[in-house]
Parts: structure tokens; sequence; C-alpha cells
């Protein structure tokens, strides 16, 4: 159990109010959307806080109008890989953003044991500090 | 023309095309001298400037107009024969239009067009020089204030702007789709450096992404600055495993000499920050070498724009912040302070909100009621983060993220720190805010007029958002802004 006031790891828009609902879920989807954006699922049992690269659930869904496909594949995600990280991506193409625009949790592992951090005593008073998963010297795919 | 009580005289009267007259020793009138052009039409590699003039009694507008134009160019107060080895007529500023300024009696906008040779590439404190050097202190002038600044994609080519921008920035901190949260370490002088590390420990922790230095915190007798470097990036890994988020807390290297400054940069690295801070007052120069060395170590620059106030606060004379803010996006900064309209420091929303475009548009458009009189083409550079920081609390979350949207970062430094449960409970009260007024806002609901009673449903699950509303709830700073945009929609014609 982490010891930060929510409990669980905090990336992204929305980890500080309850898990948000399908239908509240939905509702972001839409509004991405609606600004033109395309989404895509990421999956991870590394949330370290520089892990860039979660692991892509298909393709960003590009030429996709409904929110109802990202909902299906959201649940075919949550199915294939239920105890882990699983965020929506939204993705802005207009020239001088050309990034992700919106990004949120949709699915944790029941337990989340967090970080340890490793502090390697250098030269002097300085420290080298290292953020270390408590989960992750487990292999992949029995992380939690 | 505009009425006023005076009249203006915008008619030609520049003698150059009779070289023998125009160079004979002795006084001429500036108009006289060609930096008056009424007919003139800036070209796409002129920079064009608006000054708000205050003539003397009696000295005629235009006149004045074309004395700024001569003065910030080419002119000195007589005739000198050496201009007629040089190409003088493209040297010289040249003043185009005059207007009288809507409901402002002896106050007149007046535009002028530089060419492109008068500036050096790359050079702020060039362009400054020229822009804002001798010409403030001319007599014939009450008062002078460059009220905006149109320059050419041909100078602005010539910078590099932000080292790290907008958009690399929340690449880099994983963080998208809402403001960053920051906030002031309190009290700014006196905390001891594993004091000050506590607060910077239990703000992150508690939900901010950032955590700040003040202004003047440099290296002060009860705080060396690498003791409070040590202790700060010690609070900034501790609450990044905490949280596993990525965090950050601004370094203020503001020091005495560029050495110092150099000295205390290398150091931020070292110890792993991502990002540092400067105080405007280290100047044009010393901002451009540290932009060159964020760009070469991959660090993000934080922008307090101490003593601005010096310059931009008086509406008949200095240099509005949105020309400041345009020179810093050019200069290399990628954050920067630029009001919060609602907050205890100066700032018109309509005004503030100009100052935003300034640091995040691609192109801006000319949008008067904002203060913002030229089209500005920024060719594809980096955009700046605006912050907003003084005087904010949670209970204005709506009316922050209506004004300006997702791309700043709110600073609450009393509104986290004098929270009445502590300072994580500050800063959870925050972060709640934040995230159900985003969330709110992408579901379509009316954050203007409901913000409110959104934040108030999410305070029945959040105690800590509940106490930050009921001790801010009557805090709010209504005095009237002296700096207001003044402008016509249709300009009256006499």
């Amino acid at each position: 159990m982490m010891t930060n006031p929510t409990g669980k790891i905090t990336q992204g828009q929305f980890s500080f109010l309850p898990e948000l609902t399908d239908a509240e879920i939905r509702l972001q989807i839409d509004y991405g959307l609606g600004k033109g954006y395309a989404w895509s699922i990421e999956y991870t049992d590394d949330p370290h806080p520089r892990n860039t690269y979660w692991e892509m659930f298909g393709m960003p869904m590009f030429d996709l109008q409904d929110a109802a496909g990202v909902m299906m594949e959201l649940a075919s995600c949550r199915k294939t890989f239920p105890s882990h990280y699983i965020r929506l991506m939204a993705f802005d193409s207009t020239r001088n953003v050309e990034s992700i625009v919106m990004s949120f949790i949709v699915n944790r592992p029941e337990n989340e044991p967090g970080f340890g951090l490793l502090r390697q005593e250098v030269g002097g008073r300085s420290i080298r500090y290292t953020v270390h998963g408590y989960a992750s010297d487990k292999p992949e795919g029995s992380r939690y | 023309m505009n009425s006023s009580a005076i009249e203006i005289h915008n008619e030609a009267t520049d003698i150059t095309g009779n070289a023998k007259k125009r160079y004979t020793a002795g006084v001429l009138k500036y108009r006289q001298m060609g930096y008056w052009q009424p007919d003139y039409e800036p070209v796409a590699t002129d920079t064009v400037c608006l000054f708000r003039i205050t003539p003397q009694e009696g000295v005629d507008p235009v006149e004045a107009a074309a004395a700024v134009a001569g003065e910030s160019s080419t002119a000195t107060w007589t005739v000198v024969w050496t201009d007629r080895l040089t190409a003088c007529d493209s040297y010289r500023a040249k003043a185009f239009k005059v207007e009288a300024v809507p409901g402002i009696p002896g106050q007149y906008f007046a535009w002028v067009a530089y060419d492109i040779i008068l500036f050096e590439e790359g050079s702020i404190a060039n362009i400054t020089a020229s822009l804002i050097g001798n010409v403030f202190s001319f007599k014939p002038l009450k008062a002078a204030r460059l009220e905006d600044i149109r320059m050419p994609v041909a100078l602005i080519k010539t910078f590099k702007g932000p080292p790290t921008g907008l958009v690399v920035e929340r690449e880099r901190l994983d963080k998208f789709g809402r403001p960053l949260l920051g906030a002031t370490t309190k009290p700014k002088l006196g905390l001891s450096g594993r004091n000050y590390g506590r607060v910077i420990y239990e703000g992150l922790k508690g939900g901010l992404d950032f955590m700040k230095d003040d202004e003047n915190i440099n290296s002060q007798p009860f705080m060396h600055w690498r003791d409070r470097y040590l202790y700060v990036m010690d609070a900034v890994n501790k609450a990044s495993a905490a949280t596993g988020e990525v965090k950050g807390s601004y370094l203020n290297v503001t020091g005495a000499t560029m050495e110092d400054i150099y000295e205390r940069a290398e150091f931020a690295k070292e110890l792993g920050s991502v990002v540092i801070m400067l105080d405007l007052v280290i100047g044009w120069s010393a901002i451009q070498s540290m932009a060159n060395w964020a760009r070469k170590h991959d660090m993000i620059v934080h922008m307090h724009r101490a003593g601005h106030g010096t310059y931009t606060r008086q509406k008949n004379h200095g240099v509005s912040f949105r020309v400041m803010a345009k020179w810093l996006r050019l200069a290399g900064v990628d954050h920067l302070h630029t009001g919060t309209a609602v907050g205890k420091l100066e700032g018109d929303p309509m005004t503030v909100q100009g100052y935003y475009n300034v640091c995040r548009d691609s192109y801006t458009k000319q949008d008067l009621p904002r203060g913002l009189f030229f089209d500005q083409d920024w060719a594809d550079m980096k955009k700046v983060m605006p912050v907003a920081s003084g005087g904010i609390h949670a209970g204005q979350m709506h009316q922050l993220i209506d004004l300006f949207g997702d791309d700043v970062i709110l600073q609450f430094g009393g509104g986290t720190i004098g929270h009445p449960a502590g300072i994580q409970a500050g800063a959870v009260a925050n972060r709640v805010a934040l995230e159900c007024i985003v969330k709110a806002r992408n579901e379509g609901r009316d954050i203007k007029n409901e913000g409110p009673e959104i934040l108030q449903k999410a305070a029945q699950s959040c105690t800590p958002l509940k106490q930050a509303l009921d001790t801010w709830k009557d805090v709010s700073f209504n005095y009237t802004s002296t700096d207001t945009s003044d402008f016509a929609t249709t300009p009256s014609v006499a």
C-alpha cells in the first residue's frame, strides 16, 4: 500500500478522483473525439514514472468516430490483462502540438505496492537516487 | 482621424527628396528628416512597433512620433553629413500612423516600422537597446510606452526560442490534458535547507507536480544554495517514489555573476533536477546564455518575472508585458509568470489572456480587446508554458481553467502551505479541485457557472478540499486594474 494520500499511483489526469465508471470514461472519449483526437490503449505491469513506452493494445484508432468502438477495445484489453495498468491516451496531430493531449488510467491491479527509493552515497554529500518498483523484480506478466 | 483636442497634422513633410536642403548643417524637425512617412506600407521583413506616446505640452504628436522613430534608429539631434555615406533612407525607422488614444486626452498611438538590417541576428539585447533605449528618456515626450511589437518571420528564425517548450515538457513529465500544479515554498526567507526540503516533500507527495524557489531565494546566510539543492532533491526523489509520478522543484540558480549562475546550474544538473529557475533581473544576455546551457543539458527553464512591474505596470510609460513575453519566448524560456487575473497581483482578465496567447500561439491574431495590436507569425517556434501564481486558491479553480485552459501551471503557494490541515492536505485539495473541474469540463458541464457546485460536490468525499473551500471562501482581490486595453472597435472619424 502506497502512503501518498490516494494510496495508489497518481499518474494520469484523474488519479485523485474515484475510479471512473464506464459511462464516465465514455464521456471523456466523446470529448476527445469531438476535438479530433485519436484514441489509443496502452497497458503495462511496469508503471515506473519514467517508463515511457507502455505496450500498445493495437494501433491508435485514427479513423474511429464512435466512443463505443474504444470501449469495446478497452473491454477486450481489460479481459486480457485484468491486473495490469491500462491507460487511455488521446493524440492531437495539429501542427506544433503533435503529441499526447489526454491520458488517464482506467485499470489498476488490486494491490499497488509502489516504489522504493534507493540511495547511493557518492562524493561529499551528494546522493544518486533510483526509484525502484517493488513489483518489478518479478518477471513480466507475473508482477501483480 | 480621431477627434481630440489637438488636431493631428499627418501630411507628409519630409524633405529627403531634396538632398542639399536635407543635409545642410543645422536642426530640422524629425518629420522633415524622413522619420515621418504617412504613405509607408510596412513590408514583410519589417519590425513594426506600436508606441503610446505623451508629447510635452505644445509638441505636435506627429513630430513626437517621428522623433520616436528617429531616436530609436539613426537620428541624432542635428543634421550630420556622415548620413550621406550610408544608405540612410533604409536605416531610418519610419513613423507611418498616429492616432489619438481613445478616451485619454494627450496620449497618442504611434506606429513605427524598422528595416530588418537594423537588428543583430538572435539578440534581444540589441533589439531592446534600439527600441527601448535612449528614446525612453527623450525630453520632448512626457512618457512613452511600447505597447506591442510585430516581428518578421525572418527575424524570429534567428532565435532558438524555448529550450524545451511546453509540448516536450509534458512528454518528459508524462503529464497531459490538465494544468500542472505548483506551489512556492513559504516563508520566502529564513528556512534552513532541511526545513525547506520538508515543505517540498509534503507538497509534492500531496499531489503537486512542482515546487518552487522564490525569486529572492539565492544563497543567504540562513540557507546556502548547495544545502538547499541537496535537501530539495532528496524531497523530489522521495516524493516521486511515493507517488509514481515525475516531480520537480524549480532550483533558482540566479547569482551575482554568470560564473555563479553556471556553477549553480551545473550542480542542479548533477543532482538530477529536471528544471532550473532564473529571475528576469539577470538580464537579456544572461537569459540567452542560460537558454543555450539548458538546451545542451535537457533542462527546463522557469522564468520568474521579478522586476517586470518596473517596466510594465504604468500604462503611460514603459513596456507592455505582452512585448516582454514575446521577447522572452524568443530569448528562450520554458515557463513564464504571466498573471492570474483573479489573484492578488495586477491584471485585467482580457489583457492577461493576451499574454497567454503570446506564449502559446502558433500564430497570434490581432485581438484588440486582449491588447494584441498585430498578427504575429511564430514560425513554428516552441511554446512557453504560462504560469499563474499569486494569491489564488482551490475555490477559484473553475475560473482559472475557464480563463486559461490546460496549458498553464497553476501555483498555489499560500493556498497550499496555508491549509489548516497541513501542506499535504493543501496539495490534495488543489489536485482534487483541478481534476474534478477538468473532468466536468470534458463532460460538457458549464464550469464557469457550475464550478462552485462541482467543487462542493467533490468536497463531499474529500475533507481537505472542503477545508480549503471553507477557509478561503470569501477571499478575492477585486481591485480595478491599472492596465486595461485602450481601443476603439471602429476608430471615430473627425
